[in-house]
């Protein structure tokens, strides 16, 4: 027998019963092809300025900066000043993403695509953000690819007012929409809250452990063309 | 890790002389809890979540055949494989077959109590791999050659000295004279010695705290982002998990991971969770070619339907362990077990059988804190008094304990009599203690007054005063 059919039988054996008998099945099926939201915490509802005000202060909760820019156009400037206010050179590594390759980086020296583990800097878009606990959504694909969000030692991250919701099911529901499928899973998605960190030293906290050692949070409120 | 779990008196023992790990205890007693309830705080709804929690897996574990069937379908949908591993032997065997298949010569590993329940570096060891751990706690232990003190902090029994005093002696190529005062120091250490391995690692084994039914997903927490590393970079990621980790979709996922932090660091969420799906596409730029997922069971199928069921609930978050006070008295390894503290004392017996961890059933004061904290709501003590009922049935109690146990039944089957008695005995002994309010030696009893005094009585029993209140609170 293999190990598949023998952990299986036992399974069922254990439970008293033979296979699923098929209108249990059917309810079984519906509730992953159907998939409902449980109790969802209020704190993440409101209104898109209450969402913003709460994502904001929940990530510098954890350690991370927020910068509010009004357009899209004004994220290289932001860069060069992030990264000339903390002292991090001009080089940046950047996703490959249409939003951020399009922009002006004359002032920067920039490169774009995966990490190999040697830049300082790393510039990424993200998917989402969630206002109930200051969470970016970063997913992997050729726009985004996961090692930027892992081996700079900065990470910056460009987050669009419009992809902030409250909570984590308003992101799992975009998902499903989006990709009309049943694999709507990107290969990795990132949930972010603040840089890496660590307690394991007599559980003082340190942060920047394997990951980065800062995440700066560029969020870009579209109200037309920065003025 | 070799099971020791029938010297848990001794370990104790030793346990509580060791100055070290009783100042390293001592902060975990105000750490996680205090962030715990603090967390709590900011959530109103979160008993709500914590009952819903128990609710998911509770119908999952109801229909585990069923999820898991779900789960491997979409695991192979989406370009992955999945392995089914009856016990350790079987896993290790996998895990070492994907290895081998593919050349690997250096494994980095994220932390992964299965990783442990399968003692996969020592037999990857054998087999001439080096495995690499790359959580700090886990590469500091492994650097000592110990094993895990804890869950979710393996190292929470050393001390900073004993960290440098690793360093110092496996990082021989850097400078005799660097300066390792600072923890800061260490962890930078750590950070660039790991950083090449992570680089050069030709397989990636991570954990997963579930397993997604809905979408063949497994996802880790972490805070260090080196689980992340270790799956992003190598060619192959193996994925070690159990069978009760499945849970049906994404949104079942999401209210358990909000009770996990919480529950575990009294963290909102931990810095990163990751769903991993398959092994990297055509258009991906980075990513594992392979996707392994190594299922085990390991007895936990015949704990269903039985006395330990519902502890297959349990989502590791070490809510138990943090308020034990036998835990934050003696530490983690005076289990002797791979899973320490209430859980592991439920859990252990279960997994490899009664007669090789006698004692963890009694290492514990019955106080309840455990189920109280527990986030999915994991009745403990009523499973360890069942650990006990069996222990009493079927043998392994020694003779004396079990004379004991029988004396005092006798007593108390007879009500009268034992109230009569107890009677005396609470006069001899308020008189013994009249002076200071404490005994300091009793007959018997050593056991007790050896570390702390005995609080004398009043001189009447908890009965006697009842009734001379006339059954009164006050």
């Amino acid at each position: 027998m293999s190990s598949r059919d023998y952990i299986l039988g036992r399974i069922r054996w254990s439970l008293g019963r033979g296979a699923m008998e098929r209108e249990d099945d059917l309810s079984l099926v519906e509730r992953l092809s159907q998939p409902k939201a449980n109790l969802i915490p209020k704190r993440g509802s409101g209104t898109p300025k209450q969402q913003i005000s709460l994502f904001v202060k929940m990530a510098k909760e954890v350690n991370a900066t927020v910068s509010r820019l009004k357009s899209l156009d004004g994220v290289p400037r932001a860069v060069a000043k992030y990264l000339k206010d903390n002292d991090l050179g001009t080089a940046i590594r950047i996703a490959p993403h249409p939003d951020l390759e399009n922009l002006d980086w004359s002032k920067l020296q920039t490169s774009f695509g995966p990490s190999a583990g040697d830049d300082l800097n790393g510039l990424v878009m993200a998917f989402a953000g969630v206002a109930e606990t200051g969470s970016l959504a970063l997913t992997s694909g050729a726009q985004s690819p996961t090692t930027l969000n892992f081996l700079p030692d900065n990470h910056i991250v460009v987050l669009k007012a419009d992809d902030l919701v409250g909570d984590y099911e308003a992101v799992y529901a975009r998902l499903r929409r989006e990709s009309n499928s049943a694999d709507f899973m990107p290969r990795a998605l990132n949930w972010v809250a603040g840089p890496s960190r660590t307690a394991d030293i007599e559980q003082t906290l340190l942060l920047g452990a394997h990951g980065p050692r800062k995440l700066h949070i560029l969020l870009v409120e579209d109200d037309g063309p920065e003025g | 890790m070799k099971l020791n779990a029938h010297n848990f008196k001794e370990n104790a023992k030793k346990a509580l002389k060791d100055d070290d790990l009783q100042a390293s205890l001592q902060k975990l007693g105000t750490g996680f809890p205090l962030k715990r309830l603090a967390a709590m705080d900011r959530l109103p709804e979160f008993e709500d979540l914590r009952d819903q929690a128990r609710d998911i897996k509770d119908h999952t574990l109801r229909h585990l055949d069923f999820y898991l069937e779900q789960f491997e379908s979409r695991v192979v949908e989406t370009g992955g494989k999945v392995h089914w591993a009856r016990d350790i032997k079987d896993g290790r065997k996998i895990v070492y077959e994907i290895c081998e298949a593919v050349g690997a010569k250096t494994v980095t590993k994220g932390k992964s109590m299965i990783g442990e329940e399968m003692a996969i570096n020592e037999y990857l060891e054998e087999k001439g791999l080096i495995p690499i751990e790359t959580d700090l706690g886990e590469y500091i232990i492994q650097l000592r050659n110990e094993p895990p003190s804890h869950i979710i902090a393996p190292a929470i029994h050393l001390r900073k000295s004993h960290v440098e005093e690793a360093f110092r002696k496996t990082h021989t190529e850097l400078p005799k004279d660097r300066n390792l005062d600072a923890p800061e120091d260490l962890l930078v250490e750590a950070r660039t010695m790991l950083r090449k391995k992570f680089i050069a690692a030709d397989v990636g084994i991570t954990g997963a705290n579930f397993m997604v039914a809905e979408t063949g997903s497994t996802v880790i927490v972490t805070n260090e982002g080196n689980g992340d590393l270790t799956q992003t970079l190598p060619r192959v990621h193996i994925v070690l998990c159990s069978i009760e980790k499945v849970v049906p979709t994404l949104e079942d996922c999401t209210t358990l991971l909000r009770v996990l932090a919480r529950s575990a660091t009294g963290q909102e969420q931990s810095v990163y969770t990751t769903f991993s799906t398959g092994p990297r596409g055509e258009t991906d730029p980075d990513g594992p070619d392979e996707f392994h997922v190594v299922i085990l069971d390991n007895g936990r199928s015949r704990m269903l339907g039985h006395d330990t069921h519902d502890m297959l609930r349990c989502i590791r978050c070490s809510a138990c362990i943090n308020h034990c006070p036998v835990y934050q008295s003696v530490g983690g390894h005076a289990y002797g077990s791979i899973y320490p503290g209430p859980m592991g004392s439920v859990l252990t017996p279960a997994l490899h059988g009664l007669e090789k961890s006698c004692d963890l059933p009694n290492a514990s004061t019955m106080c309840g804190k455990c189920e109280e904290v527990c986030p999915v709501r994991i009745p403990i003590p009523k499973m360890l008094r069942s650990w006990r009922k069996k222990q009493w049935e079927d043998g392994p109690v020694p003779t004396l304990q079990r004379l004991a146990m029988n004396w005092w039944a006798w007593w108390a089957l007879r009500p009268k009599l034992y109230h009569k008695v107890a009677g005396w005995k609470m006069r001899i002994m308020g008189f013994m203690g009249r002076k200071s309010g404490h005994i300091k030696a009793l007959p018997i009893k050593n056991g007790w007054t050896e570390n702390r005094d005995f609080p004398a009585p009043e001189g009447k029993t908890f009965q006697q005063r009842w009734s001379e209140k006339g059954g009164r609170r006050t």
